[in-house]
């Protein structure tokens, strides 16, 4: 009985998992063995004011945050003794200002996938163009991220520019935001961000991880607006109230970066990418930052405290499982997602097609606006079901244009794809992810690896794990696929595939 | 010709004269237009209503073919959506088990493996997507035989090798194994298709508690029973599992 009891009170220790993410927010309770005791998730409000602006109420957002910690407290039926640190991970390059006397936002969060700052990202090109700040941040100049977004605010709010010069006004992405308001707000919140959201404020100089001057200058953002940069896993501060008040507030990554760590890939040439409506793909590039010359962003993996920041090169592709969301829906030839896959297993190949998704032009590698879909190689021979096949090996091409950039960037091979998301009941397409990469691809036992992410740097940060070769000992594989297409098959498809995408080129002929 | 049942020949006749067009009938319409008693055709046109077949609109009154007649013609569950909608339960499976985790659909004359989890030990394992499983030995097999008729039936016409002395091949012998089966909710497979190992499975059903597939463990012998018998905690795991992605399927609580 004492010993029960013994290996009772080790096992009410846990880690809860903020993840602020585009649609909602959620809050996970982990156990020491990475398990799930609690959870609860609440969806915000998506305002679109004109066509192409996205905002969030963050107001609406840290009233969703502490609902959602306190239901899974709450779920779990565990007490706030029993949770040793929160960890944080959130939609990246979302942008709000807000009041630092008054906590009150000066406007609705602009959310990384607005695009008003399209021709503002061009106007700071000048003569160089995108590309201008790419040495110093990773990051061609886009909409996305988050220095532009402050930018127009303080353009466009009125008397913001004043109030933020008299030192009134705050910068956060969604991980400062909820840190800030977490560890008390206007009653003595502090104000920080981590190096990984940091990095796609395109304000900071990736190798001196501090914010660059020189850009801040350039963009004409005052430098008092914003937070500290911290490490990805160290004490920021104590909650203040809630569920959760007096536990350490202990770890912040975007989201992608949150789940490249907690799929674990704590090793140079480790990866992973999550398979949902479009697809992710981070590659960690160990502890030097390396200059992408194929279209890919250079990023901060993450830092745990003071040890070596790691770094990783980010590939994202647009349109991979919209695609077959799009033939669900436009082309009516599936009635659920997953009959995909029962289609494209009724025929052995594609019979020939291939199917280059560039509905809004091409993205990594290659940058060509111009471009738009194509079907290729259409006979009187091909059904619906070669369309399926040609549907999820449109995926797995893209996966491995992606992987070969990475490759020829940085030089590092990598090992083993480590897959989540929606796409990977996706049997087939796994498999020919593996077969046109030629490498294992491997899933893990948790499907919520981002949380786990934020989790575990919490976690390491506390002391509640005591190393990543910890977390590694927790991961769990639930299935693996191993590469089974000949080389000559793989070459040959590899050259079809990379004609079909030569003719998505030059569609949208230049304006004027 | 066999002597046909009127009132099905007269429910068949309603239906055919419903799908004519895009029109919806009223009970008078109907009635005449079959040359049929206003009782006898309402009396149809219920009974045809209660089974989802025909529904009847509010305001107007009037008569439409029903949403189960479309259903009835897209019945089977496609596996991609079985294996899409069991992700997450499995790995849980697999997890509160610690043993390999499988979900199998009758295919021809046995089970097609079409979901599989890996024991979460780190040892390096073959995904067996596509797999092929006896009926009768094991225990994915038993719980599709002991609830699916076509399966059942499938079981007494396969050739059933005898793998092991403890397999059962003879039909009374499988039919014990299938009523013991059903009483209890779930079947296991110790030893009986292969040495060393057993497993234990139980029924996947969906919104109209059709049997659609078996969800099951499989595990060395020495772990997953004690004393000859299946350990209760790893049946409550592999129901609870099975509960769980039934649920998921809209069966309604069981």
């Amino acid at each position: 009985m004492t010993e029960n009891q013994s290996t009772d009170s080790t096992q009410r220790a846990f880690i809860a998992a903020i993840d602020q993410g585009t649609t909602s927010s959620r809050c996970i309770i982990f156990d020491k063995d990475g398990r799930t005791v609690g959870v609860d998730q609440k969806e915000h409000e998506q305002i679109f004011p004109k066509p192409g602006w996205v905002e969030h109420d963050a107001v609406e957002i840290w009233n969703n945050v502490q609902e959602v910690v306190d239901g899974a407290v709450r779920q779990a039926g565990i007490s706030t003794d029993d949770v040793k640190a929160i960890g944080i991970t959130n939609q990246r390059e979302t942008t709000v200002l807000w009041d630092k006397n008054t906590g009150e936002p000066v406007h609705n969060a602009l959310v990384w996938q607005d695009t008003r700052t399209d021709a503002l990202c061009k106007e700071l090109g000048r003569n160089v163009g995108q590309d201008r700040f790419r040495r110093e941040t990773g990051l061609p100049l886009a909409s996305y991220f988050a220095g532009p977004k402050i930018r127009w605010l303080l353009d466009n709010v009125e008397g913001l520019r004043e109030r933020a010069a008299r030192g009134e006004i705050l910068f956060g992405t969604m991980d400062s935001w909820v840190i800030w308001n977490l560890t008390g707000g206007v009653d003595g919140g502090v104000h920080v961000t981590d190096v990984t959201n940091a990095s796609r404020t395109m304000l900071m100089n990736l190798h001196e991880l501090d914010w660059d001057e020189r850009i801040c200058a350039s963009m004409d953002i005052p430098m008092e607006v914003l937070p500290e940069i911290k490490s990805s896993a160290e004490v920021y501060g104590t909650a203040a109230s809630g569920a959760l008040a007096g536990i350490p507030v202990a770890s912040a990554l975007g989201d992608q970066q949150a789940a490249l760590f907690g799929q674990t890939c704590f090793a140079t040439g480790e990866g992973k990418s999550t398979y949902g409506t479009g697809t992710f793909l981070l590659m960690n590039t160990g502890s030097e930052p390396i200059n992408s010359y194929n279209g890919l962003l250079t990023t901060v993996g993450y830092r745990i405290g003071d040890q070596d920041p790691v770094y990783a090169l980010e590939g994202s592709i647009a349109v991979t499982g919209s695609l077959v969301q799009w033939m669900r829906d436009q082309m009516g030839l599936i009635s659920t997602a997953a009959e995909i896959e029962t289609l494209a297993s009724s025929v052995e190949d594609n019979g020939g097609t291939y199917f280059v998704p560039a509905f809004s032009g091409l993205f990594a590698p290659y940058w060509r606006p111009d471009a738009r879909g194509v079907i290729t190689g259409l006979t009187r021979y091909v059904t619906k079901a070669h369309l399926a096949r040609a549907v999820l090996e449109a995926t797995a091409w893209q996966t491995r244009e992606i992987v070969d950039a990475m490759t020829k960037d940085s030089g590092v091979e990598l090992t083993a794809l480590k897959v989540d998301g929606g796409m990977t009941s996706n049997n087939l397409l796994m498999q020919n992810i593996s077969d046109v990469l030629d490498t294992p691809v491997v899933r893990p036992m948790v499907s919520e690896t981002t949380c786990l992410g934020a989790a575990y740097a919490a976690g390491l940060a506390v002391g509640f794990w005591p190393d990543t070769d910890a977390l590694r000992a927790n991961w769990r594989r639930a299935a693996e696929w191993t590469p089974r297409m000949d080389a000559a098959v793989r070459d040959r498809e590899y050259k079809n595939w990379l004609k079909a995408v030569e003719r998505t080129m030059g569609w949208i002929e230049e304006e004027n | 010709m066999a002597r046909s049942i009127q009132s099905l020949e007269r429910a068949a006749a309603v239906l055919r004269l419903l799908a004519g067009g895009e029109r919806r009938l009223g009970l008078s319409d109907i009635a005449s237009a079959l040359g049929l008693a206003k009782g006898t055709a309402h009396g149809l046109l219920r009974t045809l209503q209660q089974e989802g077949f025909v529904e009847q609109d509010e305001i107007s009154g009037r008569y439409q073919l029903g949403a189960e007649l479309l259903r009835l013609g897209n019945s089977y569950l496609d596996v991609h959506e079985l294996r899409a909608r069991a992700l997450v339960w499995s790995d849980d499976l697999a997890r509160a088990s610690g043993e390999a985790v499988y979900i199998g659909v009758l295919h021809q004359q046995g089970v097609l493996v079409v979901h599989h989890v890996f024991r979460p030990d780190d040892s390096r394992q073959v995904l067996e997507i596509g797999a092929m499983q006896p009926l009768h030995s094991t225990a994915m097999g038993k719980v599709l035989a002991a609830w699916d008729p076509v399966a059942h039936s499938e079981l007494l016409e396969a050739p059933r090798e005898a793998f092991t002395t403890r397999t059962a091949t003879e039909p009374p012998e499988l039919e014990a194994g299938l009523e013991l089966t059903r009483e209890r909710g779930w079947a296991c497979d110790v030893e009986e298709s292969w040495e060393g190992v057993a497993s234990v499975a139980a029924p996947i059903f969906d919104r109209r508690r059709m049997p659609v597939g078996a969800v099951g463990i499989a595990g060395a012998v020495e772990r997953l029973c004690d004393a000859g018998e299946i350990r209760p905690a790893l049946v409550a795991s592999v129901r609870d599992c099975a509960r769980s992605v039934s649920r998921d399927l809209g069966a309604r609580r069981f």
